[in-house]
């Protein structure tokens, strides 16, 4: 503390040109530099309040009380809401993986091969990702929308002052159906896509049935799907925590909200790509798919 | 003699704040809220009385809204306190905040209930989360508050199908279903017509006295604030620029003050005097 009657010193007298221009020059080089981290502070912040509302919503957790009805109604809407389309376009992905490979094997009588590959690129990076996506589209979407209108209704504070927690009432149980559902979405992705993908090499394209099981079963490896399971808990995570963290930001009215909603699905499918590169490289160190 | 860590919080008219006051049951004290580089509240200091009807008037956008939400702590301020019943809101940790905030019933300016539960799941919603009662307990509860309000064939209907004067009943009733002691209004009035303002006005009243609470309004529409108000506290340019009885709001000569009520209408309340004085009838 100073005391009340100190002088200020830099009133009057300015200081010298010279020192004025390089006090000038300083500063706007320090507003450059400032300037040009700003988009990276702004990601590091964005990331660091994703972490904490993870967090909190992950120390309610053990606290009572659990309303079972709460995380029912978030798995039926995170999981039967991306049902359809998650089949939808794990059948016609899974038919034309398997289209492809049958003509580019074709050329050296390795049709038979198609299974296998197909059932390797599915299990390992298509049904975790493109069901990600279609989760982020559907229920990252949907779930920014819902909280971000209760939040410019009011809502979410009308909870709060109802003393009930609106992050462990709202947000843990989509969290929690988001890391439940993403696994089994991606295994009804992977299971319905081969289908298809038999369905084209065998019954359309003519593939030798025994052929096309034999070859499946070689190359592909149950560590496969594990390791596209492992993804899928980390997507459905991401993608849904990203959908609850828009929606519970909203502000500004409707267009506020419709913002929220295309941040939340940019945002979800643009990490979900990226940190499928990085847990890619740490699951295959860590569970190195062995050739049977 | 050993000198306790911190003095008691004492206030300007010599009594402890952290106490429980006769006539005051809220006391702000130095509130002050910035929303980045928004500086909302500036230093506010106001004393809601107990039992008593007490209006916040001010343009909107004045920061009324983010004054009450820091009565149960729904903002938190950058400076300041508030004080209920001798109890420091911003030092409450989460368990002992959520029982205190039971205290309160807020009546949201947009109703605020919640889209996906019918009138009856909505006002049905404290006592659930709250409360051991029954279902038909419960059920019992919530159909005499809604048949006090006058909502009788609502109970199956979503929020949705509800007109603005209803929605604002069934927050009155969601409000009161667990029987607080300090019922605050969000603009009650606003975007009503002059008849639904004054069923609004009378439901106020009838909680007022049937509930025997505190309550807290915000408005600015100044026929109804008249009609309701024990004490009126105006808020403009980030602090309160004038608060006591209505009388003595009324023969206040603030300038902005003046100009506010003389402009909504409401002549008959300086009486004919005033009116007669400013040249014209306001009509
Ligand atoms: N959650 C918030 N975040 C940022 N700014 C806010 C928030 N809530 C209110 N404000 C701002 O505070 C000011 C006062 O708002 P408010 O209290 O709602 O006004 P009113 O007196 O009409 O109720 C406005 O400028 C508003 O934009
Ligand atoms: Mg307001």
């Amino acid at each position: 503390m100073s005391a009340p009657g100190e002088p200020s010193s830099s009133d009057h007298d300015a200081p010298p040109r010279s020192e004025n221009v390089a006090a000038t020059a300083g500063r706007s080089i320090l507003v450059g530099i400032k300037e040009a981290v700003a988009p990276g502070v702004r990601l590091l912040d964005l990331i660091g309040d994703h972490v904490i509302l993870f967090a909190r919503a992950v120390s309610w957790l053990p606290r009572r009380p659990v309303r079972a009805g709460n995380y029912l109604e978030a798995c039926e809407y995170v999981g039967f809401g991306s049902l359809s389309i998650v089949l939808l376009v794990g059948a016609f992905t899974g038919m034309v993986m398997s289209l492809q490979s049958v003509y580019a094997f074709r050329q050296f009588q390795l049709e038979s091969f198609a299974g296998g590959t197909t059932g390797k690129a599915l299990a390992v990076e298509l049904a975790p990702v493109l069901t990600a996506l279609m989760m982020a589209g559907r229920a990252g979407a949907g779930i920014a929308t819902e909280l971000g209108t209760m939040r410019i209704s009011e809502q979410i504070d009308a909870l709060e002052s109802m003393a009930v927690n609106p992050i462990q009432f709202l947000v843990l149980p989509r969290l929690i159906a988001g890391m439940l559902m993403g696994p089994i979405l991606t295994l009804l992705f992977f299971v319905i896509a081969m289908i298809g993908a038999y369905f084209v090499a065998v019954v359309v394209e003519g593939v030798d049935h025994g052929q096309f099981i034999l070859h499946t079963r070689e190359i592909l490896n149950p560590i496969d799907i594990v390791q596209g399971e492992i993804k899928s808990v980390v997507f459905g995570l991401l993608v849904i925590l990203i959908g609850c963290y828009q929606g519970f930001n909203a502000h500004g009215g409707g267009r506020g909200v419709g913002l929220g909603t295309t941040r939340a699905v940019v945002y979800g499918s643009v990490v979900v790509l990226v940190s499928d590169y990085f847990l890619s490289n740490v699951l295959l160190r860590l569970i190195p798919p062995e050739v049977a | 003699m050993s000198a306790p860590a911190r003095d008691p919080p004492i206030d300007r008219d010599g009594t402890r704040l952290d106490q429980p006051h006769v006539r005051w049951q809220v006391r702000v004290r130095g509130l002050d809220k910035r929303f980045g580089t928004n500086h909302v509240l500036d230093a506010v200091d106001l004393d809601i009385e107990r039992g008593k009807v007490n209006v916040v008037i001010g343009a909107s956008g004045a920061g009324k809204s983010v004054l009450i939400k820091h009565f149960m702590c729904l903002l938190r301020p950058d400076r300041g306190s508030v004080w209920v019943d001798g109890t420091d809101v911003f030092s409450l940790s989460p368990k002992p905040l959520s029982t205190f905030r039971r205290k309160f019933g807020l009546v949201f300016q947009f109703s605020a209930l919640f889209d996906s539960l019918t009138v009856e799941e909505n006002c049905a919603f404290p006592l659930k989360e709250h409360t051991a009662k029954s279902r038909s307990e419960i059920r019992d509860i919530v159909a005499d508050r809604l048949g006090a309000l006058g909502l009788h064939d609502t109970q199956k209907k979503y929020p949705g199908e509800l007109s603005g004067g209803m929605r604002k009943r069934v927050g009155l009733a969601r409000a009161l279903v667990l029987e607080p002691e300090i019922l605050i209004f969000d603009e009650p009035t606003t975007g009503l017509d002059p008849l639904a303002t004054r069923n609004v006005d009378e439901m106020i009243l009838a909680a007022v006295d049937r509930y025997k609470v505190t309550s807290v309004v915000i408005s600015h529409d100044m026929a109804s604030v008249f009609r309701i108000a024990d004490r009126i506290a105006m808020i403009q340019n980030r602090t309160i620029l004038a608060a006591g009885t209505v009388a003595e709001i009324q023969d206040s000569r603030e300038p902005y003050l003046f100009e506010f009520i003389r402009t909504s209408g409401v002549a008959a309340a300086f009486g004919a005097a005033d009116a007669a004085h400013d040249g014209q009838g306001v009509r």
